[in-house]
């Protein structure tokens, strides 16, 4: 049995600056953030980052780690607007492939079956069209004879998800309400990095199939980082840290970098947010 | 409630609030066995009275990945995965809001100015593109300005019907705090369809950065039932929360 288990930081030893990284989730939710501040303890830069995205992409696009950004959209969910993809936009520190949110979907299915596209009827009409010149069409061969567009296969060098339970052969299991596409993501890369809430010996006879989500024949390296999705919901493991959220999207982003993320360490985060908290109650 | 509370509540005025829950239910009658995806919190409450009365069948989601029943018992699973298979297979109807909306239904919540590095960066398209090419697309607008109602939006993000293609496009109304409009017109330029009462026409069009059509005199929109009003204030929004999306006037 290969025992894939590491650290964050031999997550990021493998990764390189100009790699295209998937990131699994969805907005605010059951995001790798572990492994996100793992990558901004590293120099490594230059990234295509492919992301529903969350604030996964706020936070590498306010350490300038971003060149190019494939999303449909950024949100913190329960704060629409996501304050620090917004401000990188604004002065135009990335550039952007926009797609719909079904086009990225069947993206990753194509890159996932190593198909060069697959044909979505998404994308025609919109701007989307007007601002990836790059998109083709492809014309159904049979009676109806439509067009749709050929959405191109969004393979990636490595992939980065969050689950709640991963054995140390790299099979993970989700315990929330939505998978997600965090399978789609492990499959559509080369390399993938599955990070959980806790690592077990083995599933038990009891396991929900269904809930076995990431196979480890897709899987490169697993770690173990209790609260790794933190500030992101990881149901049923935890909520969303809402205040902490409020904070981060209020917070210039010097103060909040010196003040979360200049440890050497995830220890070290999960520790000054901790302390943030025990403050924050003491106030009360 | 007591039965004495209750004649209270149904006798009072109904609130601009209240003519918007009932704009955006009627959104979703005779739908079907569809799943009602409300964007807001009017087109919420607008989604459960359709349910409870006049379309028993509609699907209702939990926000996350649940399809629940009126007192949220589980009746089915809705990842995000089978959500978009649900867009594509035709069986939603969904309410979005719009940061620029244009006379033939173009809208837009990616970003306001130029694309290639905006003024003002929104959303992004979201599903925006998919969800008009598939299934019906209504838009809920809780504030009806110019700044909205525009003649030209910056980035169509849900296409409208001058940029419409595919077999399955249609965009059946648009609800906002003063009116009801649609698309019913020769070349689908969008129509005033209602205004709420309290609202005059020159209100509407002061407020739309373009000219709106009207055919003949333009009516009210209805009037809400007793027992629609009652199930508004009591059971549907028992905290009031409609007015906070649209401000009683």
């Amino acid at each position: 049995m290969t025992d894939k288990t590491m650290t964050p930081e031999e997550v990021v030893g493998r990764l390189r600056s100009g790699m295209t990284i998937g990131i699994g989730g969805w907005g605010s939710r059951r995001k790798p953030m572990a492994l996100v501040r793992a990558l901004l303890r590293s120099e490594i830069s230059d990234l295509t980052v492919i992301s529903y995205g969350g604030p996964d992409v706020g936070l590498l696009a306010a350490a300038g780690r971003i060149r190019r950004l494939v999303a449909p959209f950024t949100t913190l969910d329960s704060i629409p607007l996501e304050p620090h993809f917004r401000a990188a936009r604004e002065r135009g520190a990335f550039e952007l492939t926009e797609l719909d949110e079904a086009m990225f979907m069947w993206g990753l299915h194509a890159a996932a079956n190593r198909l060069p596209f697959l044909p979505v009827r998404a994308g025609l009409g919109s701007d989307v069209m007007r601002v990836n010149p790059g998109l083709r069409t492809v014309t159904s061969p049979y009676e109806d004879g439509e067009e749709f567009v050929a959405v191109p296969a969004l393979r990636m060098d490595a992939a980065l998800v969050h689950l709640n339970r991963a054995d140390r052969r790299g099979n993970g299991q989700y315990l929330g309400p939505d998978p997600y596409f965090d399978d789609l993501f492990c499959e559509a890369a080369d390399t993938a990095y599955l990070s959980c809430e806790r690592l077990v010996d083995r599933f038990g006879p009891d396991t929900v199939p269904q809930t076995l989500l990431v196979g480890r024949h897709s899987v490169t390296g697993v770690v173990e980082t209790p609260n790794g999705a933190h500030f992101t919901s990881c149901a049923p493991d935890h909520d969303r840290d809402e205040p902490f959220q409020k904070l981060y999207a209020t917070t210039p982003w010097s103060e909040f970098a010196e003040r979360f993320l200049s440890g050497k360490s995830e220890d070290d985060y999960q520790n000054a947010v901790r302390a943030w908290h025990d403050e924050r109650e003491e106030r009360k | 409630m007591t039965r004495e509370a209750t004649t209270e509540a149904t006798a009072a005025v109904t609130s601009r609030a209240e003519y918007c829950v009932i704009a955006c239910a009627e959104a979703w009658r005779d739908n079907g066995e569809v799943l009602a995806s409300p964007m807001g919190l009017i087109p919420s409450f607008g989604a459960r009275l359709a349910r409870r009365t006049f379309s028993p069948d509609l699907l209702l989601t939990d926000g996350e990945a649940l399809l629940v029943g009126l007192d949220g018992e589980p009746e089915g699973w809705l990842p995000y995965r089978r959500h978009l298979t649900m867009v594509t297979g035709g069986k939603r109807h969904v309410m979005m809001g719009a940061s620029q909306i244009d006379r033939y239904g173009n809208q837009n919540i990616s970003c306001i100015g130029d694309w290639e590095r905006p003024t003002r960066q929104l959303l992004g398209v979201r599903g925006a593109p998919v969800n008009t090419l598939n299934n019906p697309v209504s838009y809920w607008i809780p504030k009806h300005s110019p700044r909205v109602f525009v003649e030209r939006v910056d980035m169509i993000s849900g296409v409208g019907y001058d940029h419409a293609v595919g077999p399955y496009h249609r965009l059946p109304r648009v609800v906002t705090d003063l009116a009801v409009l649609d698309f019913e017109s020769p070349g689908h330029a969008m129509r005033l369809a209602s205004v709420h009462p309290g609202v005059t026409v020159d209100e509407v069009r002061a407020a739309t950065g373009f000219d709106l059509v009207t055919d003949g005199d333009v009516p009210y929109t209805r009037e809400p039932t007793a027992e629609e009003l009652r199930l508004i204030r009591e059971v549907v929004d028992p905290r009031g929360l409609r007015d906070r999306e649209v401000a009683p006037r």
